[in-house]
Formats: C-alpha cells, sequence, structure tokens
C-alpha cells in the first residue's frame, strides 16, 4: 500500500466489512466465482419468468402485475446477495440498515404517490364539454383562464 | 467457570473459525472480561473503521440516495403512465424483443463486473482490465439499443413532447441510460488509472465503488424492465 493513510489503517478495525466486500462471507456458498454464477443463473432465470409471465396467457391478466412486482423484488434480492454481498451478519448491520431506510424511503415515494393520484384522479370531476371546447379552439397558450368558464371568446 | 470453559471449549467453538466467522461465541476470552468482544465485529471494539470501510460506505449512501431519486421518477410514470392524451401507448411502442436483448445485455454485464473484481482479488492486471473492458462494452451495446429505441420513437412522433406518459418514460428510462453513460465514462478513466498506477489502495476504493454502481444500476434496470416495459406491453 502506497496510500498515505496506509500506516493509521494499522490500528484500525479490521474485522468490519465495507458494503459489497466479502472478506467473511467467504465460507458460504454466494462467495468467489460460484456466487456470481449462482447469482446469474438465478437472475436470468427470474427474468425470463417475468418475460413468460408479461408474453403468455400463463397467467391470469389482472394478476399479472402482481407476478410482475415479485418476481422484480426477488430478482433485486438475488442481486443484493449474490453481487453486492448484503449478509445478515453483524459486520453488515450498518449497510442493512442504510438500505432498509433508503426501501422505506422508495415505498413512501411511490406507494403514496400511486395512492394519492389515484384518489385525486378518481374524486376530480371531469372537465365540462364547454371548458374542453373552449381549450381545443383557443391556439395554445392563448386561453384566459379567468373568463374562460363564462365567455366562449375568451382566447387573448 | 472460567478456569473451566478455558480448558474444555464450549460446543459453540469446536468448529472453529470456519463455523463461528463472527466469533460471537466468544471462544478464546470466554473467560476474561471483554476479550471476546474485541474479535466480534460490528461492535465499534476493533477501533475506528478503515478508510476502505467509511469510504465505501460513503458510498453505498450516494448510490440509496441515488435510488431515491429514482424512486421520483418511477412514482412519476406510476401515476402518469395511463395519460397518453390519445397518443401511443406503451403496448404499441414498446419492442420486448430489444428489451429482452438490452436486459440480457446489462445482467451479463453486471456479471462481468463481478469477475472483474475477482481478479481484483487476485491481483491480476490482466485478468481485471479483461473483464473491464467486456463490462464497458456491453454496457456500451445496451446504450447503443437504448439510443436505437430512442430515435426510432420520436421519429414515431412519440417523443417525450407527445403526451404525459411519454415525458415521465423518457425522463425515467433517459436518466437511467444517463447513468450506464457516466459509468461506462467512470470505467474507463478506472482502466486508465489501474494501468498507470497499478493496485494502490485509494484505486482499489475506488475500483470497489465503481462495481456497487454498476450493480445499482442493474438492479434499477430490473424495476425498469419489468414494471415499465413489460407491464406496459402487457395490459
Amino acid at each position: 500500500m502506497t496510500d498515505d493513510t496506509a500506516s493509521s489503517d494499522a490500528s484500525r478495525d479490521t474485522h468490519d466489512t465495507a458494503p459489497g466486500e466479502e472478506t467473511i462471507a467467504r465460507n458460504e456458498p454466494a462467495a468467489g466465482l460460484p456466487g456470481y454464477l449462482l447469482g446469474y443463473g438465478l437472475a436470468s432465470l427470474l427474468t425470463v419468468a417475468s418475460f413468460i409471465a408479461a408474453r403468455t396467457g400463463l397467467i391470469y391478466q389482472p394478476a399479472v402485475i402482481s407476478a410482475l412486482v415479485v418476481l422484480a423484488l426477488a430478482q433485486i434480492g438475488v442481486h443484493l446477495v449474490f453481487f453486492l454481498h448484503l449478509t445478515s451478519g453483524p459486520d453488515n448491520t450498518n449497510n442493512i440498515l442504510a438500505l432498509a431506510f433508503g426501501v422505506l424511503i422508495v415505498a413512501l415515494v411511490v406507494l403514496g404517490s400511486v395512492w394519492i393520484m389515484g384518489h385525486l384522479d378518481q374524486n376530480m370531476p371531469r372537465m365540462k364539454p364547454q371548458q374542453l371546447a373552449l381549450l381545443t379552439l383557443c391556439p395554445a397558450g392563448t386561453l384566459r383562464l379567468a373568463s374562460a368558464v363564462n365567455r366562449p371568446a375568451a382566447c387573448r | 467457570m472460567s478456569g473451566q470453559s478455558d480448558a474444555m471449549p464450549s460446543d459453540i467453538t469446536a468448529g472453529s473459525a470456519t463455523r463461528d466467522p463472527y466469533v460471537l461465541g466468544h471462544p478464546s476470552g470466554a473467560g476474561k472480561k471483554g476479550s471476546g468482544d474485541q474479535l466480534a465485529t460490528g461492535h465499534g471494539e476493533g477501533g475506528p473503521a478503515s478508510k476502505f470501510v467509511t469510504v465505501t460506505y460513503g458510498f453505498w449512501i450516494f448510490l440509496l440516495s441515488d435510488i431515491i431519486m429514482f424512486s421520483g421518477f418511477f412514482a412519476s410514470y406510476a401515476v402518469l403512465a395511463n395519460a397518453t392524451n390519445g397518443g401511443p401507448t406503451g403496448k404499441q411502442l414498446f419492442d420486448l424483443t430489444r428489451v429482452a436483448i438490452q436486459t440480457g445485455l446489462l445482467l451479463t454485464s453486471t456479471f462481468t463486473a463481478g469477475l472483474a473484481s475477482l481478479a481484483l482479488e487476485r491481483r491480476s492486471v490482466i485478468g481485471t482490465q479483461a473483464w473491464l473492458l467486456v463490462t464497458g462494452v456491453l454496457g456500451a451495446l445496451f446504450l447503443l439499443l437504448e439510443g436505437q429505441e430512442f430515435i426510432t420513437m420520436i421519429g414515431d412522433d412519440a417523443g417525450p413532447a407527445r403526451s404525459a406518459f411519454l415525458s415521465a418514460f423518457f425522463a425515467l428510462v433517459g436518466c437511467h441510460g444517463l447513468h450506464v453513460g457516466l459509468g461506462i465514462l467512470w470505467l474507463g478513466t478506472m482502466m486508465a488509472q489501474l494501468w498507470v498506477k497499478g493496485f494502490r489502495a485509494d484505486i482499489l476504493r475506488r475500483l470497489h465503488c465503481f462495481s456497487l454502481f454498476w450493480h445499482a444500476l442493474d438492479i434499477i434496470w430490473v424495476a425498469i424492465f419489468s414494471l415499465v416495459y413489460l407491464l406496459g406491453a402487457s395490459q
């Protein structure tokens, strides 16, 4: 090591694991070349399963979305374990906790948006025909919003 | 009690370090107070973390924030997926053969990135450079197919200005493509740095961060091909 911190690293914790590092998982099936091969095979299988679920009539049509979500989550799990070497070991606690917080925020953003916007879509009244007619009659950007509802000739 | 456990190891310690890699059984210091915890990881007992761990952990946090940014694009796409404004729908636009090839390319490139990190562990210059090159070429082919798709769509009057659905689609998929492009640039500079500077500690850290980045890009692509392309084409 020619790094200038090499000398101070000697006094540091040598038993901790960086994200994606696989020093301690060496005795486990997810380690080394067999681990990458296993992950590659599983991910390929799950990808093929996703395409089959979406392209054939094998799955009841309204349930395809559930199948795709489950298969995608499974494949993300395969990637995390076999490529990013996440384990449940104590040296990975920090990495797992950071990931869990990220997943929480992602779930809040995606599910919250879909939930709220779905309700807005249901509850907002559709535009009246005369309002729609105004929008299509006026050239883009020339509609005067304040008077648009009442007067037909509301273009600028 | 302490003398007894020194002389006669308990059942937990019988398998040695290979069966108890985290030293949770505290075999060596069963009688001496606190000495067992020094070997147990993740408790901060071994002193401050090494620079490799702190740098990579910082990059891990960046990746998670990047994924949170992508979740915003995913949320807007999910909300606007049906807002086609009378224009073409995903079912009409998406070419699943191309998507299947793209998926294969990116998955294989994430695998070869893993092979590059295995070669890096063996300190094999040729192996590392070769697998990094394969990774970059596969990523470039992926980008080429994506560019072809975008150009075809824009030529068919299905550009990002056509409808809210297409704006959200181009924003989400284009942002992923941008990440892949930046990743290829990073990969090229890493190959040059490895060539010139060799296996220095800082180079090892950067290569490890790059491989984390590349694996994370494939995780985002899994969500894109499932929830954008396959779901859009099956509806």
